[in-house]
């Protein structure tokens, strides 16, 4: 594994330099500290969120944010919609994934029009790697990353670094096990340069037709059987096998695959007593996870990402907005 | 230094002497004062000859005299680009529009450049490049064909490419093969590595090359045929070719100069200018290219221009179709390995100009008597900035965007005539 430099502390900064970024593309784009100061404005959120009573803000009122979603979603989609209604944004979706937009010139075209229509931040989900950069370089608000192929989905590593932290307090020394299908998964390359980065020791765990290689190059040290991998774990990070993965190009077969490489209640046995589950959903139960595992009272995290998963999304849209908005510090 | 035009000098009559210039004979090492006769649109005799009475004299003020470079593999006729890179000739790519597997459109190919410029198609091997039924080979060669090819694809069914090669080699015609075993590469756009895996790309292990030429060169060694692989990219694929060249096997290989001067991080930050076909290799294979340029294992240095706007370019990395705008700076590049001591002057023809004629059967790219009077008078040092705005080509997907290279072709000479 590569030398990663992780400063201790904090550097002091105020304004914008504790996040100089216009858009939130890639975590490799981030510095620890700039995770660190998303993860805490996201905690605000998620205590404010938990009440009872009335959760609108208002901070963002007479914004537009645009959700240009050209891959089919409905949980970070709608995700992202509560995020920017509890802060008064004017949210509009667009769903291109079963509109006539098709990829091509007209993925630019389709950007200049949503830059053309004064959108204030934009939130993009596509199923080509780097075609988020790629509109992000055509338009003049800030882009959020929604997930971009198998590239990069930022959001996801935030939600899922508050859920860890929250839990576990910090993440030194954390064992972080990522299995499953790391090769075709955003979420597992946000998720190994997050945990990297903030100290924890993390894990690719996945059969070897799913590894993509120089994964050490990530932060990651790959294991390709599942009991090494989860032996001594205190997360346990599962991914979504994809259904057009399991019919024998990658894996022989979905029974397979969960006798191999399912979290069942004996698999986490190996893991820490403590050790908390994860997986960013849809889940395939009984494949990639057994109901018992993903039901667990104690032990999930699932509803729990959900709930960190808005959180995240408002601190991000706030974060990125403040320019705009004229924060102090931030203009 | 000015160098008269046509009408300024004459030219058009029958003989013509080229004086005052450094001759890069790809016979020879270091570029040696001489002179070039011409006689109509061929070189009657170059090196220490006297200049006939009855000669035009043109001055070449000092430069480099070399033979017209001859692209071994382009995808687009792109003139005002070939004319800048002092390209007189070009092996055309079957992979057009419609794939040159007749015919009529191998006709109508070898027509698209004259009278200043030659294309020389090669044809495609099979019906619609599909690597199924073997087109009209023997044909397409006396409508023009120098060259059968496999294109940008590989003929997976080995049966197919046995009988490809088995009957070429009948027509005297070499296959122009690209290596990369399909299975591997499926829709593969970079290679298995570090990059590849911090992009979330599509990628398929190096290897897919020596796979590919592997087989190849066991059936040229069943079928005694002519292979050249048109751009070998890997220390694997490098070494393969160099122990069939030890056996006899007529077996030759090209490079292009952006697997010699960028490795795959150069697709970083998503930028589609570098995607390739095949694509750019690691930071070692990279290294093993420069050495067997050097050792002599690559025989042709080619452009394999393939300009391409924004519509096949300002698309996600593996929407983006492959391919560079590479004619303009193939010999500035090339001659990046003059400078490294990699290759002598002489030897830089060889693979720019005399190798490539050879493989097509053209007498052109040499000094020779009887050789095409197709000549670039070349400043080797002359300093420029590759600049996107500025180019020449119908599209301006280069991936050497602001790079500082040296040498310009001054003045292009096709056929005795000044361009």
């Amino acid at each position: 594994m590569p030398d990663i430099f992780i400063p201790d502390a904090t550097p002091e900064l105020t304004g914008r330099a504790l996040f100089p970024h216009r858009h939130l593309l890639s975590i490799a784009d981030l510095k620890p500290w700039e995770i660190r100061f998303l993860l805490d404005e996201a905690e605000h959120w998620a205590q404010a969120n938990k009440g009872q009573a009335r959760k609108h803000d208002g901070r963002l009122a007479g914004m537009t944010q645009i959700n240009a979603f050209f891959e089919n979603s409905t949980r970070t989609l709608l995700s992202f919609e509560i995020a920017g209604k509890r802060l008064g944004a004017d949210v509009v979706n667009m769903a291109a994934a079963t509109s006539s937009v098709k990829k091509g010139e007209t993925l630019i075209d389709t950007a200049m029009t949503l830059n053309a229509m004064a959108a204030d931040v934009i939130v993009i989900r596509h199923a080509s790697s780097g075609a988020v950069r790629l509109i992000a370089d055509k338009v003049d608000c800030p882009v959020l990353n929604a997930g971009d192929g198998w590239h990069q989905h930022p959001t996801q590593a935030l939600l899922d670094a508050l859920t860890i932290r929250r839990r576990k307090g910090s993440f030194a020394g954390l064992v972080v096990a990522i299995c499953g299908d790391v090769l075709h998964s955003r979420v597992a390359r946000s998720n190994m340069l997050c945990l990297a980065a903030l100290g924890a020791q993390v894990r690719a765990v996945a059969p070897p037709t799913l590894l993509p290689p120089e994964v050490e190059m990530l932060g990651a040290t790959p294991f390709t059987r599942m009991d090494e991998g989860l032996d001594g774990a205190d997360v346990v990070m599962m991914l979504r096998l994809q259904n057009e993965r399991m019919d024998g190009a990658f894996i022989p077969s979905p029974r397979e695959y969960h006798a191999l490489y399912g979290l069942t209640p004996e698999r986490l046995a190996l893991a820490k007593p403590d050790a908390l589950v994860m997986h960013p959903g849809p889940m395939n139960r009984g494949v990639e996870i057994s109901s018992s595992v993903a039901d667990h009272p104690e032990r999930s995290a699932i509803t729990e990402q959900v709930a960190m998963g808005v959180a995240v999304r408002m601190a991000c849209l706030d974060v990125l907005t403040r320019s705009a908005r004229g924060v102090e510090g931030w203009a | 230094m000015t160098i008269p035009t046509n009408k300024e000098s004459g030219l058009g009559m029958s003989k013509i002497a080229i004086i005052n210039g450094r001759l890069a004979d790809p016979t020879g090492d270091a570029p040696l004062p001489g002179t070039v006769l011409i006689e109509g649109d061929r070189i009657v005799a170059a090196g220490d000859v006297a200049v006939p009475d009855d000669a035009q004299s043109v001055d070449a003020g000092g430069l480099v005299v070399a033979p017209g470079l001859i692209d071994l593999g382009v995808f687009a006729t792109d003139k005002p680009a070939f004319h800048f890179g002092g390209i007189t000739r070009a092996a055309l790519m079957p992979d057009q529009r419609a794939p040159l597997d007749e015919v009529g459109l191998i006709r109508q190919a070898t027509r698209a450049g004259k009278p200043d410029f030659w294309v020389h198609p090669i044809a495609a091997a099979t019906r619609g490049l599909l690597g199924q039924e073997m087109a009209e080979m023997g044909l397409m060669q006396m409508a023009g064909a120098k060259a059968v090819g496999t294109g940008r694809q590989w003929i997976a069914d080995s049966g197919v490419m046995l009988r490809v090669l088995s009957y070429a080699s009948g027509l005297g015609l070499t296959v122009i093969a690209h290596a990369e075993d399909s299975g591997l590469t499926a829709k593969a756009v970079a290679t298995s590595g570090e990059t590849a895996t911090r992009l979330g790309l599509p990628h398929a292990p190096a290897c897919a090359e020596a796979l590919a030429i592997a087989r190849d060169i066991m059936l040229v060694r069943e079928t005694g045929a002519a292979i050249h692989f048109r751009l070998v990219t890997t220390k694997a694929g490098f070494d393969l070719i160099r122990a069939a060249k030890a056996e006899g096997l007529k077996v030759t290989c090209g490079i292009s100069p952006a697997y010699l001067f960028l490795n795959d991080q150069a697709a970083t930050d998503f930028r589609t200018f570098a995607r390739l076909s095949p694509p750019l290799r690691d930071e070692r294979d990279r290294q093993a290219s420069l050495a067997a340029v050097a050792d002599g294992t690559v025989d042709v240095i080619t452009s394999s221009h393939d300009p391409r706007g924004p519509e096949d370019k300002r698309l996600p990395f593996a929407d983006a179709s492959p391919g560079m705008a590479g004619a303009e700076t193939l010999l500035a590049l090339s001659l990046n390995l003059v400078r490294d001591g990699h290759v002598s002057m002489g030897r830089l023809m060889t693979l720019l100009s005399a190798n490539p004629a050879r493989i097509l059967g053209v007498d052109a790219g040499s000094f020779a008597a009887g050789s095409a009077a197709d000549l670039i008078f070349v400043d080797p040092d002359a300093p420029w900035i590759v600049d996107r705005a500025k180019m020449a080509a119908s599209a301006d997907n280069t991936p050497f965007d602001r790079v500082p290279v040296q040498g310009r072709a001054r003045r292009v000479m096709k056929g005795g005539m000044f361009l």
